[in-house]
């Protein structure tokens, strides 16, 4: 369990946060640039002591202000992945994962980083320079030489933002997997909402130096506790199986159950995505009409009212939320309990690969 | 294209002269004489121990004014970078009113047995005073160059700061570094003002090479051009074999 209090001002606003990441778990701090996420981080590390704040990850005290603990950033041990991968430029990548691995020598120093290096499918790049390595090879050089001192926490700033789309979602599928093996709290930065919700069992959103709310992915989708996060949290994503359909069409079964289309492209492990205001509701039992191809039977479980407009917390197989002018929420007597389809157009529906 | 014309055969045309008003032969035979040779062994050793001192105590000095923030820092940098600016003759003076005999610390480094004016060490003590400042602020810039999250990431990775120091700062600022070396010692080797001034002119003792072209050229024309000759050709030696260091595959090539 790794714990982090940590209050400090930071240039124009103060940092306040309190958290707890369980072992195994990966907590996805998600938040625009500049709310304070980094520096969680940073905390965490040690690379900058807030003015008040305790940090511990299991046993072990690594920041305790009140009893002037602070131990030095290579005495705490975590590995952290920073944003441009921050390999060294003079080192070839196995020497990069090769490190921090100091109790090793010689041929059992290379033979390790090597063995790393393969659990990352990247041993034959060993003799190369990160210069010469693209940003997913980088990637794995990082993660293998932020595991190789077996860390007893898992920081990973912004770690799939210096890739290319494509590269994104299959580096993202193995990120996730690397985390659950790694078995250690993690705690993980992401400007991007889709991301967190992607990588992280739970989320905490952040904005100007606090945690405005923490849960899973979907209960801030449902239930957001502000605006703010209402608008970050955005979109919809549910996660299915895809094929592309004889109408050209890209046909999603949804993970428990489900149908939807679109007119992405996109095939196997997919997330489709939609805003929630592109949705909308009819009444249940009502015949397909009109020109929505998604058509899904939910139940009304929260009704948040969000400015001018309310968000609808969604059950289905998967969880979601819709948003609707507060008026036709009122005419249609949409409450908790009551029962609705929620209809979009194949046409507003994203699709991206898992 | 003009101006560059003229500004190249400006500064060039002296340092042809010199190789075209002496003969290879000349040259030679000029260098025979036991002044010239000792010149010049006089030059070399004081320089590379004037750098070898400046590198070890000013790279982790100039390390600490990239990395660290704190009060004052301005005016530190400021103060290190006045003998850039200051005329050689009133280093030498500045030198001597403070290691003099009469000096702020001349009696402190009287009793310590050590004796700088007129000496060899004296000459080390001038050549160091000048040259540091050029090396410290090639390297204070090629420290701030570096991107801040390898050092981080070494911390992170178990080492303390001293071997990020080490292992990770030094080697990706190593082009940085080399060249500010370089400039430092091109300026040890042509020092003149501060040494006459401080540590005198005296065969085989404090007489540098550029001395000793100052001492002949009134008597032996010919000899001081040799040894200018000789000069110019060690320092671009030492110019072009660090430039080759700098750029190859371990230094320069790899930190980018």
């Amino acid at each position: 369990m790794l714990r982090v209090e940590a209050s400090t001002r930071l240039g124009a606003f103060a940092l306040d946060v309190a958290l707890e990441v369980p072992a195994g778990c990966c907590l996805a701090l998600a938040g625009p640039s500049g709310a304070g996420k980094s520096s969680v981080l940073r905390v965490v590390a040690g690379l900058v002591t807030p003015e008040s704040g305790r940090v511990s990850c299991g046993e072990a005290v690594w920041l305790d202000t009140a009893r002037r603990v602070d131990l030095a950033p290579e005495r705490r041990r975590c590995g952290y992945v920073f944003q441009e991968y921050a390999l060294f430029p003079h080192l070839r990548a196995w020497q990069n994962v090769a490190y921090p691995l100091r109790e090793l020598r010689g041929r059992d120093r290379r033979r390790r980083a090597l063995e790393l290096l393969e659990r990352f499918e990247v041993a034959h790049l060993a003799d190369a320079r990160p210069r010469t390595l693209s940003g997913g090879e980088r990637q794995r050089v990082a993660l293998a030489r932020a595991l190789a001192r077996r860390p007893d926490a898992l920081l990973l700033d912004e770690p799939l933002s210096a890739l290319d789309a494509r590269t994104r979602a299959s580096a993202g599928r193995e990120l996730a997997a690397v985390l659950r093996e790694a078995g250690v709290p993690a705690l993980l930065v992401t400007h991007d909402f889709v991301e967190a919700a992607l990588l992280g069992d739970r989320v905490g959103v952040i904005d100007g130096g606090r945690l405005v709310q923490q849960g899973t992915a979907a209960e801030l989708a449902a239930s957001p506790a502000s605006a703010f996060v209402a608008d970050f949290t955005g979109a919809v994503v549910l996660t299915g199986t895809a094929r592309p359909g004889a109408d050209g069409l890209t046909h999603v079964t949804l993970d428990g159950g489900g149908h939807v289309a679109s007119t992405g492209s996109g095939e196997g492990l997919v997330a489709v995505s939609v805003h929630p205001w592109e949705i909308a509701m009819e009444p249940a039992g009502t015949p397909s009409a009109g020109s929505a191809q998604n058509r899904l039977d939910v139940e009304i479980v929260s009704v948040t009212a969000i400015g001018n407009r309310v968000r609808l917390g969604l059950a289905a197989p998967q969880p979601f939320v819709a948003e609707i002018t507060e008026a036709s929420a009122r005419a249609m007597k949409l409450s908790p309990g009551v029962r609705a389809v929620a209809t979009w157009k194949a046409a507003s529906t994203r699709v991206l690969e898992r | 294209m003009a101006s560059l014309a003229t500004v190249l055969c400006f500064l060039t045309l002296p340092i042809v002269a010199i190789f075209v008003d002496t003969g290879p032969l000349e040259l030679l035979a000029s260098l025979r004489e036991d002044g010239a040779l000792e010149a010049l062994r006089l030059s070399v050793v004081c320089s590379a121990i004037a750098i070898g001192i400046i590198v070890l105590v000013g790279t982790p000095a100039a390390y600490l004014l990239a990395t660290r923030r704190f009060r004052g820092r301005a005016t530190v940098v400021t103060l290190i970078e006045i003998p850039l600016v200051l005329p050689p003759a009133v280093a030498g003076i500045g030198l001597l009113a403070a290691l003099g005999p009469n000096g702020l610390l001349g009696s402190l480094i009287d009793d310590a047995g050590i004796e700088l004016v007129l000496t060899t060490a004296g000459v080390i003590v001038a050549l160091t005073f000048v040259s540091a400042p050029f090396f410290l602020r090639q390297a204070q810039s090629a420290f701030e160059a570096l991107d801040r999250t390898w050092l981080d990431a070494s911390r992170t990775l178990g080492a303390s700061e001293p071997r990020t120091f080490l292992a990770v700062a030094i080697p990706t600022a190593g082009p940085g570094l080399i060249s500010g070396l370089a400039l430092a010692w091109g300026r040890a080797l042509g020092e003149f003002g501060a040494t006459l001034m401080f540590a005198g002119s005296f065969r085989g003792v404090t007489q540098t090479v550029p001395l000793a072209i100052y001492q002949d050229f009134s008597t032996d024309f010919t000899g001081a051009l040799a040894l200018s000759a000789v000069l110019v050709a060690v320092s671009a030696a030492l110019l072009l074999s660090v430039k080759l260091l700098g750029g190859s595959e371990w230094l320069g090539g790899a930190a980018r």
